[in-house]
């Protein structure tokens, strides 16, 4: 088990890794569902006596959100809006891969220097987590599109929720709860904006102007 | 009945009930229903402390009162406004409007009446996301792009409020504490026991996350956009409701640093950046030609030096209290008074609105006086906190910290000015006849009018009940105990 979170985790990392440097929509919608799946199943790997109802229905309502129905909801809002696949980062892609490396080594230097709860059976957790916090702060303020802010930012909540998995034990799951169905919601409403925003956008595209042709 | 549930409830029900309505006519009429219950409610609370509830998550101290007793007075007032102003706007359909006013007032509550900083960051989360709709009430290109800043940094702010909330938990949890680590009382019992590099680290990141929501530099970009777009009584929640309650969340983590025995580290990062959110507003309402946009910058300055004023010490506290209800209630009238101005001019910027003294006497009359207090000339209420946390400043040596903050006063005041009286004196455009429709109409009157009565009033008189309060509130914050 211990062998599995750790290969987990480390797949976290590069997926998130893998997001600086992808430039396709829809590949960066698939990649942050499938970290929304291992962020699912990680829990059942993480603590000592895993299958119980409460980590099974936490992990199970995180697979479905972050693996499922929140990628539709993306994949829904890209197919409305109709934005061209390419992306115009303002920090480049391999600059952001090089900076997300650097924030890699930069959060297992501080975790290093911080004390860990004994009951973690993984060193690598708080690492992970706070790397992925930056990573996603990161594609959110380097990145143009409405679309791929939301991805920001829904690794940057993946990066949160590491960092809850390693106290989730003691705080009562009512506050879980809330984390996800407040992503949910955050995404929800984002989505309807990004709605809002191709309809504004399509009375001034130039696509109405081909109609006129046939 | 517990009372936690009618204040929780009442909102609540005149959210779903405004859902439920389907005429856009009639539909407004539940916001004063759920406020005056709420209302109602609170003087309840303010007249004798309620006992804690059986779970021990939901109490109310001073601290929360103040700001409890804040956003259901402004929320009384703005639900009257509401009234006529939903009737004017028949352009837009007002469900999600209405539903979302009470949902906000719920949600805050929750903030309030939550003794417990999960829960406290549930309500916060929601009050953002239902603050939304509001921002976006005109559905035009403008609007969407404010809304858009507006959620993106909220929920960059809310999420690293969380990641706070985390932090603050492990450093309860590794000294082996048991049960809940989040319960407010628990944490500032065991204060000592805490670890004390994940408090810090707690602190910086709750600071930051409510600091955002705030409007605190360097993360108050949206704000100016957010302010400048949304309707002048939504300005009135996000400016005086929402930020009081996200200082609520900095307030909390402050005390318990406070009684953990960091309180000089707190404090030095409270002045520091209260005194950069100052700094800022100074140099951004210099040459502001749009009036709503000024304001926003005035939130910025003004949650800044309630900042600073914590970041002085007990008395600094209780004149950084006294300021977040000034602060409020000035908003208020500044706000309201600026959604009628711009309305009669159809224009928020110095080049479409000039002479509103003409067209809608009352309202300008209202926002020059809002001016004058805002920027804590006597004898109204922020000139007595200011001045309070100046002293205060004085008395503790900050002689730097003095110059500084009474430097930036001037500059804002003057920067101000220049776009107040522009706006209010002159000649205002186009020939008066035409624009008989837009003058001030009674209710939209009527409720900046109450609120700069209580800012004058407060200005002349502070109250025993009222400092009784912010001094518990302050002796609280700063490590006493009740």
């Amino acid at each position: 088990m211990e062998q599995l979170s750790q290969l987990l985790l480390a797949f976290i990392v590069f997926l998130s890794l893998y997001l600086l440097g992808s430039s396709s929509l829809t590949g960066c919608i698939k990649i942050v569902a499938l970290q929304g799946m291992c962020l699912g199943v990680l829990p059942l790997t993480i603590h000592a006596e895993g299958f119980h109802p409460r980590a099974l229905l936490l992990a199970a309502g995180m697979f479905v959100l972050k693996g499922i129905v929140i990628p539709r909801i993306l994949k829904y809002a890209i197919r409305e809006v109709k934005i061209r696949r390419e992306l115009e980062p303002i920090v480049g892609y391999a600059p952001s891969l090089l900076l997300g490396a650097a924030l890699v080594g930069v959060s297992f230097v501080l975790a290093e220097r911080l004390p860990v709860p004994a009951g973690l059976r993984t060193s690598l957790l708080i690492p992970i987590s706070l790397a992925t916090v930056m990573m996603g702060m990161l594609m959110m303020i380097s990145r143009i599109k409405a679309v791929t802010q939301v991805i920001g930012y829904l690794v940057f909540e993946n990066g949160i929720y590491l960092f809850g998995l390693a106290i989730s034990y003691e705080v009562p799951w009512l506050i879980e709860m809330g984390v996800l169905l407040d992503v949910f919601v955050a995404v929800f409403v984002m989505g309807i904006v990004i709605d809002h925003i191709a309809r504004a956008f399509d009375s001034i595209s130039t696509e109405k102007m081909t109609r006129l042709n046939d | 009945m517990s009372i936690y549930l009618i204040l929780l409830g009442a909102p609540l029900a005149a959210g779903l009930a405004a859902l439920v309505i389907g005429s856009d006519k009639y539909r407004p009429w539940v916001l004063p229903f759920g406020c005056v219950v709420h209302a109602a409610a609170v003087a309840a609370c303010w007249r004798s402390l309620p006992p804690a509830s059986s779970s021990g998550w939901f109490y109310i101290d001073s601290i929360d009162l103040l700001v409890l007793g804040l956003s259901s007075a402004l929320f009384l007032i703005c639900s009257v406004y509401c009234l006529e102003y939903l009737r004017l706007r028949k352009d837009r359909p007002n469900r999600l409007f209405t539903a979302c006013f009470s949902f906000i007032l719920a949600a805050v509550t929750l903030v309030c009446v939550s003794r417990h900083m999960g829960l406290l960051w549930v309500g916060m989360e929601a009050a953002t996301l239902a603050a939304a709709p509001l921002v976006h009430f005109d559905h035009n290109e403008r609007s969407l792009e404010a809304t858009w800043k507006y959620l993106m940094m909220g929920s960059l702010g809310i999420g690293l409020a969380l990641l706070g909330t985390f932090f603050l938990a492990l450093s309860a949890l590794l000294q082996g504490g048991t049960g809940d680590p989040l319960v407010i009382d628990t944490l500032l019992s065991g204060a000592r026991t805490l670890s004390v590099p994940w408090l810090k680290g707690a602190f910086i990141f709750l600071l930051v996350g409510y600091g955002t929501k705030m409007g605190l530099a360097p993360l108050h970009s949206w704000k100016p956009d957010t302010y400048g777009e949304s309707p002048g009584v939504a300005g009135v929640i996000l400016a005086g409701v929402l930020t009081s309650t996200a200082f609520l969340g900095i307030l909390r983590a402050f005390q318990i640093c406070a009684a953990a025995g960091l309180a000089d580290f707190a404090r030095d990062l409270l002045v520091l950046i209260g005194l950069l959110s100052i700094a800022t507003a100074a140099a951004f309402i210099i040459g502001q030609r749009d009036f709503k946009r000024m304001l926003a910058y005035s939130s910025v300055e003004h949650m800044g030096i309630a900042a600073l004023g914590v970041g002085l010490g007990p008395a600094g506290t209780f004149a950084a209290l006294l300021h977040l209800i000034n602060n409020g209630l000035t908003k208020g009238v500044l706000f309201l008074t600026a959604g009628n101005i711009h309305r009669a001019f159809g224009g928020k910027t110095m080049d479409h609105a000039h002479g509103a003294l003409r067209r809608v006497p009352i309202s300008a009359t209202l926002f020059l006086l809002g001016f004058v207090a805002i920027t804590g000339s006597p004898p109204f209420a922020p000139f007595v906190s200011e001045f309070s946390i100046l002293r205060a400043a004085v008395n503790g040596n900050r002689f730097g910290v003095a110059l500084g903050f009474v430097a930036f006063l001037a500059v804002i005041f003057i920067g101000m000015a220049t776009t107040v009286l522009s706006v209010v004196y002159g000649l205002p455009p186009g020939k008066e006849s035409d624009h008989s429709a837009e003058a001030d109409s009674p209710l939209m009157v009527a409720a900046p009018l109450a609120l700069m009565a209580a800012v004058v009033f407060f200005g002349l008189w502070l109250p025993g009940w009222l400092t009784a309060v912010l001094g518990d509130a302050a002796k609280l914050l700063n490590g006493g105990a009740s």
